[in-house]
């Protein structure tokens, strides 16, 4: 008999157990690292992003290094910086319409190309693009080590829901318990 | 149409590329109650294979597929 409510108290263990194994393995969520700052990636990014939601994940968008300007506001500036984050600051783009394609750039003849074909194709731009992510609640954090390397501050970033500022441990929490990573 | 179904409520996607047929339709489909039928038109003929992976992750169900022309139509039920 006592072996018996052993054994059961074992099996409820092993189930209360189970259940929190599920809810971890099964966390249903998209964790991307924006690493580049090409048109080209941003935009593979951004459609990737919304398309996990619309197929009902949750997605994290991480944004460092060359993904940082993607983020910049086009209409605001950083005070008080040194010579080189100033530096920065001009050969960055400055915000998400300023990107460049990552190949056949051509002095910025084909990215004028590619932006004026995206139009005519009726494909979004990735102004409309992050704003579809802010709609769709994509979560986006930023590296604030890149931020500061770069001499960027939060003052000069987008205006976007949420906008959060983290390290590399954040990231990693949330990919332990994503489905999909993606490094772009 | 022999067997022909109806929708309740329909979707227009025609023109949109890639990610906005299955962006909308995500939005679209919570517009009908569970059981009923979105008709969704699309013209992106990557649709034909996004739609129904769409569906299956999302547990919906596509009842029908239908082509006219360049429109590509699909009956999709909503499960939950």
């Amino acid at each position: 008999m006592q072996n018996l409510e052993e054994l059961e108290k074992q099996i409820e263990a092993l189930k209360a157990q189970m259940t929190g194994f599920d809810a971890k393995v099964t966390g249903n969520k998209l964790s991307m690292i924006v690493f580049s700052g090409d048109l080209d990636k941003a935009l593979a990014a951004f459609i990737i992003g919304t398309g996990a939601v619309a197929m009902g994940m949750e997605v994290v968008m991480f944004f460092t290094f060359w993904g940082i300007p993607i983020l910049r506001a086009p209409n605001k500036n950083g005070k008080n910086k040194d010579i080189i984050s100033k530096m920065f600051g001009w050969m960055l783009p400055k915000g998400a319409s300023k990107l460049k394609l990552s190949k056949m750039n051509m002095g910025g003849a084909g990215t004028a190309m590619m932006t004026s074909l995206m139009k005519k194709k009726n494909v979004a731009s990735l102004d409309q693009m992050i704003e579809l992510a802010a709609d769709l609640e994509v979560k986006i954090y930023v590296c604030e080590m890149s931020m500061d390397l770069m001499g960027f501050s939060r003052e000069e970033m987008m205006d976007y829901p949420g906008l959060t500022y983290c390290g590399v441990a954040k990231f990693l929490e949330e990919a332990m318990d994503s489905k999909i990573q993606l490094f772009i | 149409m022999s067997d022909s179904i109806k929708e309740d409520k329909t979707i227009d996607l025609k023109g949109l590329p890639c990610p906005m047929p299955i962006v909308k339709v995500s939005k679209g489909i919570k517009d009908v109650a569970i059981g009923q039928i979105l008709k969704a038109v699309a013209s992106d003929p990557g649709a034909l294979s996004d739609f129904p992976a769409w569906a299956k992750t999302s547990g919906n169900e596509i009842l029908k597929t239908d082509q006219e022309g360049d429109d590509i139509i699909f009956y999709i039920k909503r499960l939950k």
